[in-house]
């Protein structure tokens, strides 16, 4: 049987690790590679990382990061953050990536995926979707303002429908959760599906930094509308929150970054624990 | 020495990386000419069934490869490298294969597994159930995880060649052994130190 998977995710900014709370306040904290190996040998399942560096000079300093870790750790490796080409994507892949995960170049590009997938196939290609629960009513005019035109134009079966404060409606966010572009989260992961993507992480901006849990009932949601594997982010703080991601969220993976990297809890305490409470891991 | 086929799709540099992390030499070639005179080759590869075999035609490689494998040396195939040494594959358009083990390459079942809540690909960390003595296995114990992720299985038609098996909807060959033929579904190069160990033990041989 399939066990699930547990993700360390290191945020990685000009070639050091770091992690912001809420993205905002971040802290400088070692050496990739370092981290890498400690995360394999406590039996992480895959690695990502996700690059926040800002400056366009700096951005060859991940391909060095990635090449270095897949030279010692021996697992999947994905890279996220700043890719945004075919030729982005060739770079991780030649430096050892396993696969890529693409976030805002989706929601601009949605045709990005599509050709992604086909050049590198589906197995490589995770889409990164930033959703948010809506808290005010929106209306078609509201909607059409926030939408970009590729969106309106093109697949405008992702965008919104009207909808309540309150109402069961997450909304795909950009730019790290500051900006709404009004695409619903179900119809967005559904289409991503359906252009190739080969994976869907999910990150809950309403729980990311909060340590209060994952958003099961949006998980569950997304990973009953897709064929493809989810993986859950966003607000795991201790080791009930994993079980109920994968129990509840019905996710196929669970992605942590803080929890792990302040060493609250090993992924080994995760593991011993999912697998006394009836869940599939491996090790 | 080891000489890994290059050509021009997958993950070769992992596959480099692996080995010599266990101490096995390697090389990566694409020239039919070095794979004539090679004695262990590994044949790695992510990606369609359709373009790999493309690639080993413009190549010059498919016979070559057929050769290598009829002269009893040892082969290696990794993931695609599983594949494309079956008769024919069903993805896209029915697409012959090295024919060197005969069945087929078939896609897992989209409306069975969407009732039993399965995930297309099979994607991930699963375990092995060992069939039969294998010398690439001797490392191994029943029950180990390998990491997989594929959309299409093979169905040999002897199943006698079938390594190891993988429960995933029902079981499928995760491993095929076949005298001087080995093959794996999942990813040793991606698999931690169980499959280092295969990569060292194939060095070995």
């Amino acid at each position: 049987m399939l066990a699930v998977r547990i993700i360390p995710c290191l945020d990685v900014k000009d070639g050091r690790v770091v992690k912001g709370v809420n993205f905002v306040g971040l802290r400088d904290a070692g050496d990739p590679v370092e981290v890498a190996k400690i995360y394999d040998e406590q039996g992480a399942d895959e690695l990502t990382f996700l690059d926040i560096t800002a400056s366009h000079e700096n951005r060859d300093t991940i391909i060095d990061v990635v090449s270095r870790t897949a030279e010692q750790v021996f697992m999947p490796l994905t890279v996220g953050g700043g890719i945004r080409n075919l030729d982005d994507i060739r770079r991780m892949l030649n430096a050892g990536a396993d696969k890529v995960s693409i976030n805002t170049a989706a929601v601009y590009n949605p045709d990005f995926v599509r050709e992604a997938s086909y050049k590198f196939g589906s197995q490589c290609i995770v889409v990164a979707v930033d959703a948010r629960r809506i808290t005010e009513k929106l209306t078609k005019e509201d909607i059409l303002k926030l939408a970009d035109d590729k969106i309106k134009n093109e697949y405008p079966d992702v965008l919104l429908d009207e909808c309540e404060a309150g109402d069961p409606v997450w909304e795909v966010f950009t730019h790290g959760g500051r900006n709404p572009v009004g695409i619903d989260v179900i119809k967005w992961a559904r289409k991503m599906e359906e252009l190739g993507a080969g994976e869907i992480l999910l990150t809950s901006m309403d729980r990311d930094g909060t340590k209060i849990g994952f958003d099961c009932e949006l998980t569950s949601r997304i990973a009953d509308a897709l064929t493809i594997p989810v993986i859950a982010s966003g607000g795991v703080g201790n080791l009930e929150h994993f079980y109920d991601g994968f129990k509840n969220g019905k996710a196929s993976a669970a992605l942590a970054a803080s929890v792990f990297h302040y060493k609250e809890l090993t992924i080994k305490q995760v593991k011993d624990y999912l697998k006394e409470r009836g869940i599939r891991v491996r090790g | 020495m080891i000489t890994i086929i290059d050509y021009g799709m997958g993950n070769l540099r992992s596959v480099a990386k692996a080995f010599e992390a266990v101490g096995v030499a390697v090389r990566l070639t694409s020239d039919p000419k070095v794979v004539k005179e090679a004695g262990k080759i590994v044949l790695p590869g992510v990606g369609a069934f359709g373009d790999c075999m493309k690639n080993l035609k413009k190549l010059g490689l498919v016979e070559v490869i057929k050769e290598h494998v009829a002269k009893g040396n040892p082969y290696l195939g990794l993931c695609l490298g599983l594949q494309v040494l079956f008769t024919e594959s069903e993805e896209f358009t029915l697409t012959k294969g090295l024919d060197i083990i005969k069945g087929r390459v078939v896609k897992f079942p989209e409306e069975e597994f969407k009732k039993q809540k399965l995930k297309i690909p099979h994607m991930g960390w699963n375990s092995v159930k060992i069939q039969k003595e294998t010398p690439i296995l001797k490392d191994i114990s029943d029950g180990t995880y390998f990491y997989f992720v594929h959309s299409f299985y093979v169905k040999p038609d002897d199943d006698s060649v079938s390594a190891t098996k993988t429960e995933y909807g029902f079981e499928f060959t995760s491993m095929v052994s076949h005298e001087n033929v080995f093959a794996c579904q999942f990813h040793p190069e991606k698999s931690q130190g169980d499959g280092l160990k295969i990569l060292r033990d194939y060095g070995e041989l």
